[in-house]
């Protein structure tokens, strides 16, 4: 079922070029979200190459370039949407397999994700290789409690036998799970519905968050625990004393010029 | 709290966090990377039963000719070739058709305006200047636009660039160089702007550097109709009509080679001086065969190409037109302005194979390389009013009857077309995408260096053995 045209209002083709965020410091303002005309900020995430730009094209109207191959999308690609009477700005993410390593393209998303604080993050995983995607799912859980699971290319699935468990891996992960075939556009209303009641709270989330042990754990509770005392309003300070551990460059800096309130001020419109 | 006592309580943090580091002997990010794959592996038995094979039988076939080292690289030149081919032979008749629509537009358009008596000059520069630039891009370059953009954005739907770079990946090792620079090469094809913003998914800032610097010598979609017209012309003309267009498509095809053994050549000669350093080694997954989406094939190949790289080429146009047919007719000592420049530029054009009018239609097509077809015919025809050439014969017959073109002035147009100095909008790229002055020079005038001694070097072995 496709989604009325009158919800899709915003018909701009957006290819951001996002020039800034490649060399200068993350942060909100660099990001350049107009929060005014918007009511929430969606991100799409997910690995290259398993829709995330047909998901963007399904759920905007738009007609952002897809290809069907890893990395097309290497800066952000912005959209929006309307339902229930609220709007919603869609941003593509770059596909990236994880969002430990230094490349720019996994900056980016990394940026947006903890930075730009979206209200929910659509993190779109391909239903036939999904151990290596759920990977990625993990990390995006442990920077943020907003997230919804599009489990895309279903159909693909499907036909090469691969029987997936939506409900057992929404119990999981501790997020709504959507099965979803992107280019027909089946699962798109669920998801987008999903999304604005994850946003509204009406579906309360409870991220799995990775199981440390021993040493690991210690350390990371430390820094953690060093984090909230001296910035209480911090997100995910778990997963930035992780960073900060694991000696992030970005990160390291950021912290040590005490300027993490950009993180924490004027989020998203809330 | 001050921002001061921020930055303090910052630095504590980070410090402390670097002591927990180190104390783990950098056993920490090996931890975390555990961590997080144990998980997933559990939530994935957990959820998921895999019952059949991840690949078809016929996606493994497929995928075994197309990455197989014997079969691979020629399997995908046989495409490139049949999606030339297909654009060459299609697009000869609707370019013909085109050119005699607009021109007669033209013809009949200054003739009205001769009639309501105005000026020669305005009649000359709108329509023989702006209006002619236009036309001649829109029938040049839109046929063969509107057949290869659909083709080749099919193949890249349907899973082909990723394996371009498997194949290419060895070699590029080899290189010195980063094995994803082969896509952000395929996608060169597409457009060099384009491509050099793609290296942003090769980590190291070396190998990025390298795929952005070479990147210019995959021709893009700006270029493919110059070349494709001059194999049209020139290669085609020397074989037998039954072969005329295959012979074109293998010659469009020599030349893209050419580009990646540029590409290689080049990537080598950097990492082992500029850009000094190991090859860093990387995982790079094949996408699924996937059937094209026809609908969405046709919105992005002619909307967001075809019509972006003709908007473009007729916004360059315009202008060019006009400025050439002001060269044209303001006189200075019986010579047009166009003959005292082409004319001075001529000894530099000779010595490449070329001549001055070529380099005086690149110098102005610097903003935009599509229009440097449209430019050369402009500036040549120039000297006459009335001129109609609405097909391929008559091109001919100007080249090589009235301006003494041979196969060297085509071969070395074409080199000098793959290999000079990227667009205006490609250089502005690199400048974004590395911030930097001395890197922006090197990626502007490096390939125009090489596009002259390569150049330089066939004309003049061509002469050697008297063939120009």
């Amino acid at each position: 079922m496709a989604l009325p045209q009158d919800e899709i209002f915003f018909k701009k083709r957006g290819y951001a070029p996002c020039t800034g965020c490649a060399s200068c410091a993350g942060g909100q303002r660099q990001l350049g979200i107009d929060l005014s005309k918007w009511d929430f900020v969606v991100a799409l995430a997910g690995n290259p190459n398993t829709g995330k730009s047909t998901v963007f094209n399904a759920i905007t109207g738009l007609h952002q370039h897809t290809g069907n191959w890893p990395g097309k999308t290497v800066a952000r690609a912005e959209g929006g949407f309307q339902y229930a009477g609220k709007r919603y700005k869609l941003i593509d993410l770059p596909g990236t397999y994880s969002l430990l390593s230094m490349s720019v393209d996994e900056e980016i998303a990394r940026d947006f994700i903890l930075f730009g604080r979206p209200e929910c993050t659509v993190i779109v995983l391909d239903a036939t290789c999904l151990e290596r995607n759920l990977n990625l799912a993990l990390q995006v859980l442990q920077i943020t409690d907003k997230a919804v699971i599009a489990l895309n290319l279903m159909d693909e699935a499907r036909r090469k036998d691969i029987d997936i468990d939506p409900r057992r891996l929404a119990e999981e992960l501790g997020v709504p799970v959507v099965p979803l075939v992107a280019k027909t556009r089946q699962g798109i209303n669920q998801l987008i519905q999903d999304v604005a009641d994850v946003i509204s709270g009406k579906i309360k989330t409870n991220p799995h968050r990775i199981q440390r042990g021993g040493v690991f754990k210690e350390a990371v509770d430390k820094v953690a625990t060093l984090l909230m005392e001296s910035f209480p309003d911090l997100p995910s300070a778990d997963w930035i004393a992780m960073r900060l551990i694991d000696g992030d460059p970005r990160l390291r800096e950021a912290v040590g010029k005490g300027e993490l309130d950009f993180l924490t001020q004027g989020d998203a419109g809330g | 709290m001050t921002s001061n006592e921020k930055i303090e309580k910052g630095k504590k943090i980070v410090a402390a966090a670097e002591e927990l580091r180190q104390s783990m002997q950098g056993s920490f990010h090996e931890e975390l990377i555990q961590t997080i794959y144990t998980d997933a592996g559990r939530i994935f038995r957990d959820a998921v039963r895999q019952k059949g094979d991840r690949y078809g039988d016929f996606d493994r076939m497929f995928d075994r000719l197309l990455t197989s080292p014997w079969t691979g690289l020629p399997l995908m030149a046989v495409l490139l070739a049949a999606v030339f081919w297909i654009t060459i032979t299609g697009a000869n008749y609707p370019s013909q058709m085109l050119a005699r629509f607009l021109f007669g537009i033209e013809e009949t358009a200054s003739a009205f305006f001769t009639s309501w008596g105005s000026p020669w000059w305005l009649t000359g520069f709108l329509w023989h200047g702006v209006f002619r630039g236009l036309a001649w891009v829109v029938s040049v370059m839109l046929p063969p636009m509107a057949i290869f953009f659909p083709l080749f954005t099919m193949l890249e739907d349907f899973g082909f660039l990723p394996r371009v770079a498997f194949n290419m990946d060895r070699i590029f090792q080899k290189c010195g160089a980063h094995g994803k620079q082969a896509i952000t090469m395929g996608m060169g094809l597409g457009c060099n702007a384009a491509g050099i913003i793609a290296t942003r998914i090769i980590d190291s800032p070396r190998e990025r550097l390298i795929a952005v610097l070479t990147n210019n010598f995959m021709p893009c979609n700006g270029r493919f109709p110059t070349l494709i017209m001059l194999a049209n012309i020139f290669v085609a003309a020397a074989f037998p009509p039954a072969f005329a267009s295959f012979a074109a498509a293998g010659a469009v095809v020599g030349i893209v080679v050419i580009g990646v053994v540029f590409t290689f050549l080049v990537s080598a000669a950097l990492s082992r001086t500029l850009l000094k350093g190991e090859p860093s080694s990387f995982i790079m997954e094949l996408p699924p065969f996937r059937r094209p989406k026809i609908l969405s094939v046709l919105y992005t190949s002619l909307i967001d190409r075809t019509v972006f790289v003709l908007y473009r080429a007729v916004l360059m146009a315009v202008p060019a037109g006009g400025l050439i047919w002001i060269l044209s007719n303001i006189h200075l000592g019986g010579q047009s302005l166009t003959v005292w420049i082409s004319t001075g530029l001529d000894p530099f054009g000779r010595a490449l194979g070329l001549d001055g009018v070529i380099i005086l239609a690149y110098i102005i097509a610097i903003p935009a390389n599509e229009i440097v077809v449209p430019a050369i015919l402009m500036a040549y025809t120039q000297s006459r009013m009335m001129i109609q050439i609405d097909n391929m014969g008559q091109l001919q017959a100007l080249l090589v009857g009235e301006q003494n073109w041979t196969l060297v002035t085509a071969v070395c147009l074409m080199l000098f077309s793959l290999l000079h100095n990227p667009c205006s909008t490609a250089i502005w790229t690199i400048w974004k995408e590395t911030r930097s002055a001395k890197w922006t020079a090197i990626g502007a005038l490096m390939p125009l260096a090489i596009a002259v001694a390569v150049t330089f070097v066939v004309a003049q072995s061509a002469r050697f053995l008297g063939l120009g």
